[in-house]
């Protein structure tokens, strides 16, 4: 049985329509990245997924129940943990108050939910950061903060919205590296992401939106090949030429 | 969390112990108008307090405050005036229903985000100032006028020197601060600081915001309505206006500002600065005409608007960062 399972997801924003009879599945312990260009309704999708929004059709079925628009609190407590694209830290509250909200989810006791907290802190390499307030850190930082903070409400799923976009190359090696532990740990992830090199050495599958539809759902060697992946990316022109050079060479 | 004695806590045990020995600080309390300023210094920083609790630790700005504050005294006052009994049952009853009360109002109104919902808590505390006005049960705009009786904490009432009241304030103040440190270290308090820097991120760490803010908004009410109950025990009568009014409101509000929002002891400096002012001007300068009071206050405000918004805290942390370097500096 697949954690998450997304059925014909529509999602409508007056005469916009952000996402169309979308169907994926997530299986437990991999990682799901999914892409496609700007304006695609990859981070809508999310925030259907995570409870911001109610869609305006279909189902999402999280660990075999239908969590379809339910509110977003409901579904952290169910085990849904996000980060956000657009990085939202509680910026008058320490790094370490920031992951505790996060712990306190499952742990009503204050020690334990520092124990948890300090953990997490630890796990995302945030530990000399763990007293300033969460408003004075660097954006590679607040990045690592959202990670650690969604860690701390002990999820099965998690959701990265794109949390490599933005870092240095160092800083995106560092990501690449805390991403694999947490899926080592047995966390599923699924990721939104626009940096290749990020996600594709690690995903175990991707599924590609275009223009509020998906076009593609296959492991990332699969992806990269695919005709309709490319012309979303790169254009109809480019796609024909590579088509034609691929075939040009297929006969030689 | 563990057991070790921090700084703080000291600092705080400390304090406690000092003002319950100060009545017996020989002639201190003696001058009836310095426990009158010591015991209004206590009420208006349990006051500030618990607003504080909703609008410093959860960032919803309430100017409504005074009606709860207002159905606690009537819950003392009618129990003595109408009942002729003890007010203790009285002071429960009106807390509990502030609380009630308080739930039913703010439910539509955390609808509303930032000022408008501020807006709306104005405009409610008009509307139960009118309806205490015409309510003749209650005494309607006459109010009710306390009888004299004996001595007592059965009656909560002192009419020979004001040592009791003191020792009311005290437990108030207690009361209130200490619960208000407790919720900052457990989750409620993490809750409510999460809610007040952002709803949505909050929502998506499994937070219950409208929860939240209900019980921030439920507590705070409890606690107003107990101060508000000392308020008509200690002044003998209460009245619409004397305690449902947007003057009473904006105390609540601007004692804990000048402090420090979302401080555990904003509220208390703000009311050891603002209560003695207050007082003073009132007997020492009311030949200048009434409001001089006012007038201080209002300037205070707007330049500690101007210079620290954070309040007194803010100052005091100011102070301790530029303390800091040149103190590390003489070491070496």
């Amino acid at each position: 049985m697949p954690l998450l399972d997304v059925q014909n997801l529509t999602m409508r924003f007056g005469s916009l329509l952000a996402n169309c009879e979308v169907s994926f599945s997530v299986e437990p312990g991999t990682i799901v990245g999914l892409i496609g260009p700007n304006g695609a309704g990859k981070t809508t999708l999310f925030n259907c997924v995570a409870g911001l929004y109610k869609p305006s059709g279909g189902r999402i079925l999280f660990d075999g129940r239908d969590v379809t628009g339910l509110p977003s609190h409901r579904i952290a407590r169910l085990g849904v943990a996000r980060t956000f694209q657009v990085v939202r830290p509680l910026k008058e509250m320490t790094v370490l108050d920031n992951v505790l909200v996060g712990s306190y989810l499952r742990h009503r006791n204050p020690r334990k939910a520092l124990a948890v907290a300090e953990e997490c802190i630890e796990r995302c390499f945030m530990k000399a950061w763990r007293d300033k307030p969460a408003g004075d850190l660097t954006m590679g930082n607040k990045k690592r903060l959202e990670v650690a903070r969604a860690l701390a409400t002990n999820p099965k799923l998690l959701l990265l919205d794109e949390s490599v976009a933005g870092l240095t190359s160092t800083e995106v090696r560092e990501m690449v590296t805390l991403i694999r532990a947490i899926q080592d740990s047995g966390i599923t992830i699924l990721m939104v992401e626009h940096i290749m090199e990020a996600i594709m050495p690690i995903a175990d599958k991707i599924v590609v939106l275009n223009g509020g539809v998906k076009i593609a759902e296959a492991p990332p060697g699969v992806v990269v090949e695919d005709e309709r992946v490319i012309t979303a990316y790169l254009g109809e022109k480019f796609s024909q030429r590579l088509k034609a050079r691929r075939e040009a060479n297929g006969n030689a | 969390m563990n057991r070790t004695f921090k700084p703080t806590d000291l600092l705080w045990y400390g304090l406690l112990a000092a003002l319950a020995l100060l009545p017996l600080v020989p002639r201190l309390l003696a001058n009836s108008f310095t426990a009158h300023v010591c015991i209004l210094i206590l009420l208006f920083a349990s006051m500030a307090q618990s607003w504080n609790l909703l609008g410093g630790y959860c960032g919803q700005v309430s100017f409504g405050h005074s009606v709860f504050f207002g159905i606690g005294a009537y819950g003392a006052g009618i129990a003595m005036v109408t009942y002729q009994s003890t007010p203790w049952i009285g002071i429960l009853v009106g807390a509990l229903a502030a609380a009630a009360a308080s739930a039913l109002i703010s439910y539509p109104c955390f609808r509303l985000k930032g000022h408008y919902f501020a807006i709306a808590t104005f405009a409610i505390v008009e509307i139960f100032n009118r309806l205490f006005m015409v309510w003749d049960w209650i005494g309607g705009a006459m109010g009710l006028d306390y009888p004299i009786l004996d001595d007592s904490w059965k009656h909560f009432m002192w009419s020979t020197n004001k040592t009791g009241y003191y020792y009311g304030a005290l437990a108030l103040f207690v009361l209130v601060f200490s619960l208000v440190r407790w919720i900052e270290r457990h989750r409620l308090g993490y809750y409510l600081r999460a809610v007040r820097e952002g709803q949505e991120t909050a929502e998506s760490l499994g937070v219950d915001s409208t929860r939240v803010k209900l019980s921030a908004m439920a507590l705070s009410a409890f606690l107003a309505a107990l101060c508000g109950a000392f308020f008509a025990q200690y002044n003998y009568r209460v009245d619409p206006p004397m305690v449902m009014s947007l003057d009473m409101s904006m105390r609540f509000v601007l004692i804990t500002i000048l402090g420090g929002v979302g401080t555990f002891y904003g509220p208390l400096l703000g009311a050891v600065i603002l209560i003695p002012l207050q007082e003073y001007t009132r007997a020492y300068m009311s030949h200048l005409g009434t409001g001089v009071d006012l007038i201080v206050f209002g300037l205070i405000i707007i330049l500690m608007m101007v210079k620290q918004p954070r309040g007194i805290m803010g100052v005091l942390a100011d102070l301790k960062r530029l303390s800091g370097p040149a103190r590390s500096a003489e070491v070496k």
